[in-house]
Parts: structure tokens; sequence; C-alpha cells
């Protein structure tokens, strides 16, 4: 087993083991973030500042009971939060967070920061999207009640209907950048013009910018189109039935479902892991910062906006996102060609 | 390095398997799904053959039949769906209304 | 020796639950099944170097098409008991028959591989004839597609416009004008 494997073994384990920190992090910031918007502290009492919360939740979600109802489906109840979970991971193993780096000499050859580097990239992250769909609806459907299915439904057709405007503006930062493979998208972003604006796609791309974020805010059925799993309207949706273990995989798929959105918005918007005053191999840091601000920016929009009502929601979703997606790429196609030909 | 052959005989396998359960099973949805597994065999077949002439073409027909049966699973499964409104049934053969 | 194994595995995957799609009495089960065996299709498309065709069957047959099975059969909600009894009563299981079509079944494999191996150049690798760069790359595909076949696109895309006001209007209830 030679050095540079075990390196990438590394890596690919580090990837995994940030994006379980991802989440649990999330939770004390979204909680901690919800109760200062709220103009309350948020957690406080459980180590110092309260960050010792999310810990206090796993530890308590372990503990419960694990109950399954009577007229569940055996396999199925267990199989979609695993599906779930697994969807979530799985889309981020195409995400580029770093350049590439031989960690202070040690290797010979750089090797690159992310799980994988493959020439569909961009598509990998669509398609592991979308497997995430049958998490929620076979959780619907197993539960065997009218909360669940209902919320299962919903939520897997609101997602359904957002991954058209999602995969479409993803198609035109493909054009612009000429690629599939994400570490190529954000290598074309390197640069800045007049030395003072980096060369980043948001500024080419502003309304495919803005449809991205709302279609990744839908897909991760967060607020405001959380309806499917309002706490005042369905119950919870279609997680009603369940407890302990299998519930906690839910709400952590949710929020590395979100860091995969934020992830993929940085590295394909906003320059990825470039930016001034760090040298390449520190890029990183750079990347959790943007990433943090988008993530902020999630939580932000959550605790501010009422949310939309289920038609209101698959209406705007169909007759003012998606076209307005097409028109982006429309127009970005006959761009590229004008300015290249 | 793996022979054309061993891909070939995966392709025949699954293609047997569809043919099978479009002839042994006795609801719709079943029927249709192995509708879906012969032409995923087919599809393999293509690409397989495709990479062995070093040509795009195989990639390509696979494009389309991929399209043209999520075209043909909507269709089939709207029809299923208008089916089983009329007879409250999802078995073949009871939709014999034509028969003496 | 890996790439033998990631094969045998795949296919193994592949065609154990293709076996098992056709013989659940549970269509909910049978429709899972067919997902797996499209995931481990995908991964043999990836083994013949066709990344976009793999991500493509994923996106779109295990994504997309088999949603849409799963919303049909959980909408129907076709009682499973009543299914069981007809595979029972079904005029194929009476044994006479059931030998005679698995005979049957069985000389149609044996002659599917036959003609399959008797093919010329069968016994090659795959991967002779041209690298895998050029039959990889996504750009020429694209280019490929766009150039020798753009009649069959737009022919498909105006097929799967047709197919999507079919579906609605095959699946609307009578007297609804909506």
């Amino acid at each position: 087993m030679d050095l540079r494997l075990l390196v990438q073994l590394g890596v690919i384990g580090l990837t995994f083991f940030m994006l379980i920190n991802a989440s649990a992090l999330l939770v004390y910031a979204e909680r901690k973030v919800m109760g200062f918007m709220q103009q309350r502290y948020g957690p406080y009492l459980v180590g110092p500042h309260g960050l010792l919360q999310p810990l206090a939740d796993i530890l308590k979600l372990m503990m419960k009971e694990e109950l399954r109802p009577k007229g569940a489906d055996r396999w199925l109840f267990t199989l979609a939060p695993v599906l779930a979970i697994t969807a979530a991971f799985a889309a981020f193993a195409t995400v580029p967070w770093g350049a590439e780096t031989t960690f202070f000499g040690l290797l010979a050859e750089p090797v690159k920061l992310g799980a994988a580097d493959i020439n569909v990239g961009v598509l990998v992250v669509f398609a592991m999207t979308s497997m995430g769909v049958y998490g929620i609806v076979l959780a619907g459907w197993s539960s065997n009640s009218k909360y669940s299915l209902l919320g299962g439904l919903r939520a897997s057709a609101q997602m359904i209907s957002y991954e058209l405007s999602y995969a479409t503006a993803l198609s035109a930062v493909i054009l612009l950048a000429g690629s599939m493979s994400i570490r190529e998208v954000v290598d074309g972003q390197a640069g800045a013009w007049f030395g003072v604006i980096p060369r980043w796609y948001v500024f080419l791309q502003p309304l495919g910018f803005i449809i991205y974020i709302i279609a990744g805010v839908a897909e991760t059925n967060r607020a405001p189109f959380d309806f499917p799993e309002a706490e005042q309207e369905l119950v919870a949706g279609y997680n009603t039935e369940y407890s302990s273990v299998r519930f906690a995989l839910f709400p952590q798929a949710e929020y590395i479902n979100m860091t995969t959105m934020a992830a993929v918005a940085t590295d394909l918007y906003l320059g990825g892991w470039h930016g001034p005053f760090l040298p390449p191999e520190y890029g990183w840091i750079w990347f959790l910062v943007k990433v943090g601000a988008i993530l902020f920016t999630y939580i932000w929009v959550r605790w501010t906006v009422p949310r939309y009502r289920y038609d209101q929601l698959m209406q705007f979703g169909w007759k003012w996102l998606f076209p307005a997606s097409v028109i982006n790429l429309i127009a970005t196609a006959a761009l590229v060609l004008y300015f290249n030909a | 390095m793996i022979p054309l052959g061993h891909y070939l005989i995966v392709s025949a396998i699954l293609f047997a398997i569809g043919a099978a359960g479009v002839f042994l099973r006795r609801n719709l949805i079943t029927i249709l799904l192995s509708i879906e597994i012969m032409l995923n065999a087919v599809n393999l077949s293509f690409v397989a053959f495709g990479r062995q002439l070093g040509s795009f073409d195989g990639q390509i027909i696979t494009f389309f039949v991929i399209a043209v049966a999520a075209a043909e699973a909507a269709v089939g499964l709207a029809i299923v769906i208008g089916l089983y409104r009329h007879r409250e049934s999802l078995n073949p053969d009871a939709f014999t209304l034509l028969k003496w | 020796m890996p790439e033998t194994l990631v094969f045998y595995v795949l296919s193994g995957v592949a065609i154990a639950t293709s076996a098992l799609v056709i013989g659940q009495r549970n269509p909910m089960y049978s429709v899972l099944l067919l997902v797996a065996s499209f995931g481990a299709l995908a991964g043999l498309y990836i083994q013949l170097d066709a990344p976009f065709v793999a991500v493509a069957q994923i996106i779109i047959y295990a994504g997309a098409v088999m949603v849409l099975f799963l919303f049909v059969v959980m909408l129907l909600n076709a009682p499973r008991e009543d299914a069981a009894e007809w595979d029972r009563t079904h005029p194929l299981r009476q044994p006479a028959f059931a030998r005679f079509g698995g005979l049957l079944a069985l000389v149609l494999v044996l002659q599917l591989a036959w003609a399959l191996l008797s093919a010329t150049g069968v016994d090659a690798p795959v991967a002779s004839r041209a690298g895998s760069e050029v039959v990889g790359s996504v750009r020429a595909l694209g280019r490929t597609l766009f150039t020798d076949y753009v009649f069959a696109f737009e022919a498909t895309s105006i097929l799967i416009l047709v197919a999507m006001v079919g579906a609605v209007v095959l699946a609307r209830r009578e007297g609804d004008q909506s």
C-alpha cells in the first residue's frame, strides 16, 4: 500500500467525517441563529455557550425506544431513512473542496482535495439528489398513516418539480465552463477582472445563481418551501411515525443535503476555493467561509419569511422558476456563441 | 480485460428474465417492469458493442432507447391508471369485454 | 483482476435483482429491486467507459421513471391478496405447462448464448479498438449527437412532448375539464 493511496483514502474519510460534523454543527448553528433572531439566547446550558448541545441531542435520540407501527411495512420502514442518508452522502462524493496539495511536501505528486473527480461530476450530484426522493416517498408510504402518506407524496412531488429548474440552472454554468467536472468549473473561475473583481460565475449568471439557490432550498425541503414537514399543518409530515435513530437520520440527511447544495453553489458560482491573500493550498479555508455564508443565509431565510402553501409552491416552481431557468439557459447559450464566434 | 462475450451473456440472461416476467406475471405493473428489464438488457448490448468497435453509436442509441422507454412508461402507466379506474383490477385477464 | 471481480459482482447483482423483480408478490418491492438492478447496470456502463450513459440511466430511469412507477403503485393500492390468487389459478401454473414452458425457456437461453458467442470477435476483450479517452469523452459524444444524429434528437423531443400530452389526457377522469 503506497503512501499516495493511503492519503487518498484519508481524504475520502476526512470528507465523510466532515459531512457528519457539518450536520451536527448545523443543528447547533440553526438553534443559536434562530435564537438570536428571535431575541433570545439559543442553547446555553450544555457545555460552554451550548456547544455540546448536538451531542446531547444525539445521545437522547439514540436512547429513545425504537418504535415501528404495526401496519408498517417491515423492510421499507427501515430502508427509507437508510436510502435518504445514503443518497445525501453520495451526492457530496464528486464535490471538490480544495485545490491540489502535497501536504507540505510529504507526497511526490499533489493529491486533489475531494472524494472523487469524475468528468461528469455535476451530473452525479444531480443523480444522487434525485435518489433522495426515494427515501422520502418510501418513508411516507411505509408508515401506513395518513399524515405520513400526504407529507411524503407532497414532499416528493415538490422535489421532482424543482429538480428541473435545478438542472437547467446547472446546465447554464456547464455551458460557461465548457466542462462537466466540478473541479474544472472551479478552475475556470481563478483570477480577476481588472485585478479587483473575481471571475466568479455569479457575476456572469446572476439570474442563474438566484434560480439555483431557490431551487436548492426547495430541493432540500427547507423554508419557505417546507410545507411537507410543516409542524403546524401536518404533525410532522413523512417522519411522523419515526422515532430514535431512524428519525435522527432524516434531519441529518436534510442537513447534509443543505451542505451539498451550499458546496455546489460555492463551487459553481462563487469561485470555490479561490480567494485573495491565501496561497492555493489553503484555499479550503475560503471554501469553508463561503459555504458557511450560504448556510447562514439558509437559516436566516428560514426564520424570516413565512412558508408557501403547497399549491402556491407548485405553481411557483412550474410557472415561474422553470421558464426563468430555460430563458437563462437560452440566453447564456446565445451569448456564449456570440462571444466565442 | 473482460471479453465481449461475457457482457453479451449477461444481456441475454437479463432479456430472458424480462421475457419470462412478461409471460408469467398477471399484474399489469409487473409486466411493465419486465418490459423495462428487457430494454435495459438491450442497452447493455449496445454499449458493449459500441465500446468494442470504438465508436459512439452504441452510447447514442442507448441514450435514445432510454428516452423512448421513459415516454413509453409514462403513457403505459397512464393507460394502467385508466384501466384500473374502470375495472378496479390490475389483472390483464379481467379486461375481456370484447371476447365472447 | 479487480476489474473482473467488479464485473462479476455488478452483473451478479443485476441478474439477481432482476430475477427477484419478477418473483415478488408486492409490486412495491419489485420497483425497488429494479432500481437496484439499474444501479448495477450503471456500474457496468461505467466499466464500459460510458459515464454519460451511466449517469443518464440513474437520472432518467432510476430517478424519474421508477419514481413514476412508485407513485402509480402507491396510488392504485391494488390489494395484494387478489394478485396472489390470480397467480395461483394461472393456467400456466399447471405442472405440465410449467415443465414445457421451463424447457422452452432453457432452449431460448441456450440459443441466445450460442448465437451471441458465435459472433465474430467476441473473445476479444472489450477495449481493443479505441482508447478509452476517445469513447469516454462527453464532449465528443455531444458533438456526434448534435451533428450526425440531430434529426433523431429532435424527433425524440417531439415524441416526449406527445407522450406528456398523451399521459395527461389518458389519466384524466371523465368529465374533468380542468
